[in-house]
């Protein structure tokens, strides 16, 4: 499929979506169809309407409030994602040269990873207060792993032959870390960079949205707590739109450090 | 038989050996404990001299690359020992380049920097690497492939980067383990006749393992036949006196090449069916 045509259909999916929305919030079905009273297939007070969502969306940018709390989560989200993927690939890294330190901590490690990351929330508010450090730490404890389970696997699956060529041609044990397991093990990094990324902006959001003074899940509890749909709706959208750019800026980098990758994997579907 | 082909004994002692296997076991270690280990090759006997040419031929699995890996000391035999240049070998064999059988470039790197590897780890600055990396894709016949990485590369041309690779590092002893399996005819004519060429101009060590019986007299000056595994041994040895420099082409059209084919190949038969006789056979 040619890439025009691609982003035309993409488009239209979204086009025919908020169509059906938008037709469901603003024409009611005639009485004595589905009940007595003239009723909306989607209701506005639980949905909002498209239109109520982008003139909500384009007021915020337009004075300026929503770039604060923009600014607020995507901190968080680089720092989450930072910290994490730095200690991932680490301790990644350590695990898989030290076969004593992973057959020891196995267990904790998977123990640790079961652990739903929502019930440390309140810990971690406790621990680092309201400000943005606890969001922080609940998203380096889902990128943490993500990361750190990909480099032990990449470390671990270098193709054993590749391995003893290294060898005989004479590099050594430092040499292999930096020309043959680190390589591999960005491959495997990066197969995981959206899904790391992803979470980085989940941590925050959740934190932010499980108690908190600023950023967009802040935003979207906020109007929660007085019924406002649209606002909800508008932070969703910002929040959506925000996942899709960095979305693709973590392709853009993948493309070119993992250009010798044959194409149907580098292909993501 | 004449002068061309010569049995000779077995285990003939050689001056200035490069290589010697002696009494060489290896055991693999069986998938489920209680089992008995399985023994690939045993009571292995051979010397490769300083600047000779052996071809190893056997049977697909008798353990032909268990043997290189020995050689390599990337496998430690479980009795017997190996000896690099009359010094037992502990730890990896550093004076010899290894073309493994299967894919083992490095599949992050163009085909120029995977040859370039070798020196950029011992020290040698990467622009110079890379010139040197350069002369060698060349001599190879792959100068307009430079920048491509070994996954948009045949087979035949992946084996040619190997072969690049590891002669760029000028070891002493060259193992080669079936280089020429996946390549055509053609191509298997311009890669012998290269070895031929940069090995006349170097004179290396060599142990070439190859599953082609023609192939082997063509390139070597002894040619090692090896029998069914398990415990596979060494069946018979015969040295090649055909002159050199040979084209590998043209040299199988000698009838002296002929006569030693045959004669390796009665003995590969008989000693097939003596084998089975004595029902030790691959069955
Ligand atoms: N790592 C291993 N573990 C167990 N058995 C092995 C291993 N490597 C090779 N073998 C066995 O040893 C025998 C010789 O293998 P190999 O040297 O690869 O044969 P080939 O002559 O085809 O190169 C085969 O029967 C093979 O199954
Ligand atoms: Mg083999």
């Amino acid at each position: 499929m040619t890439r025009p045509k691609l982003l035309a259909l993409r488009v239209a999916v979204a086009v025919v979506l908020i169509a059906m929305w938008h037709v469901g919030s603003t024409v009611r079905i005639p009485a004595g169809v589905v009940s007595a009273k003239a009723v909306f297939p989607l209701d506005p007070f639980f949905f909002s309407t498209p239109l109520a969502v982008f003139e909500r969306t384009w007021r915020d940018f337009a004075s300026g409030v929503i770039w604060y709390h923009l600014g607020v989560t995507l901190l968080e989200t680089v720092l989450a994602f930072v910290i994490g993927a730095v200690g991932g690939v680490l301790i990644g890294f350590w695990f898989a040269r030290q076969h004593t330190v992973a057959a020891v901590f196995d267990p904790y490690v998977k123990a640790a990873n079961a652990l739903p990351r929502v019930v440390l929330a309140p810990i971690f508010a406790l621990w680092l207060g309201l400000g943005i450090w606890s969001k922080v730490a609940l998203g380096v404890t889902l990128v943490f792993f993500i990361v750190f389970f990909n480099v032990y696997q990449g470390v671990k699956e270098v193709s054993p032959t590749v391995l003893a060529n290294a060898r005989m041609l004479g590099m050594s044990e430092r040499q292999l870390l930096r020309h043959v397991y680190w390589p591999s093990a960005l491959t495997w990094v990066f197969s995981s960079l959206h899904t790391a990324v992803g979470f980085a902006l989940v941590g925050a959001v959740v934190g932010e949205y499980l108690g908190s003074a600023a950023g967009l899940g802040y935003r979207i509890q906020q109007a929660e707590g007085v019924f406002d749909v649209a606002g909800v709706f508008s932070g969703m959208l910002v929040l959506a739109v925000f996942v899709i750019l960095i979305d693709a800026g973590v392709s853009a980098i993948e493309n070119r450090l993992l250009a010798w990758r044959p194409a149907a994997v580098a292909e993501r579907p | 038989m004449g002068v061309v082909a010569a049995q000779v004994p077995l285990g003939t002692a050689l001056t200035g050996s490069a290589v010697t296997l002696a009494g060489l076991r290896i055991a693999f270690p069986a998938p489920r404990r209680r089992e008995p280990p399985f023994t690939a090759v045993d009571g292995v006997d051979l010397e490769v001299a300083t600047g000779e040419f052996v071809a190893i031929v056997g049977p697909t699995g008798c353990g032909k690359s268990t043997l290189l890996n020995a050689a390599a000391g990337l496998l430690v035999p479980s009795a017997g020992r190996v000896a690099i240049f009359g010094e037992p070998l502990a730890g990896l064999n550093r004076r010899a380049g290894y073309l493994f059988q299967a894919d083992a470039l490095l599949p992050w790197r163009t085909a120029l920097d995977n040859v370039a590897v070798g020196l950029e780890v011992a020290g040698v600055p990467t622009g110079e690497a890379r010139a040197r990396a350069r002369g060698w894709l060349d001599r190879v016949g792959l100068a307009a492939f430079l920048q491509r990485y070994p996954h948009m590369l045949s087979g035949g041309q992946r084996k040619r980067v190997g072969l690049a690779q590891v002669l760029i590092r000028d070891p002493e002893i060259l193992l080669m383990d079936e280089p020429f399996g996946p390549l055509d005819a053609l191509t298997r004519q311009f890669m012998g006749n290269l070895l031929l060429e940069l090995w006349g101009a170097a004179r290396k060590a060599v142990l070439f393992v190859t599953h082609d019986l023609e192939e082997a007299i063509a390139l070597a000056d002894r040619v090692v036949i090896m029998g069914a595994g398990p415990a596979a041994r060494i069946i018979g040895e015969w040295r090649v006196e055909l002159p050199r420099p040979r084209d590998i082409a043209e040299v199988r059209l000698e009838p002296d090449f002929h006569r030693l084919y045959r004669d390796i190949w009665s003995t590969l038969r008989d000693e097939v069916a003596k084998t089975y006789a004595r029902g030790e056979g691959p069955l």
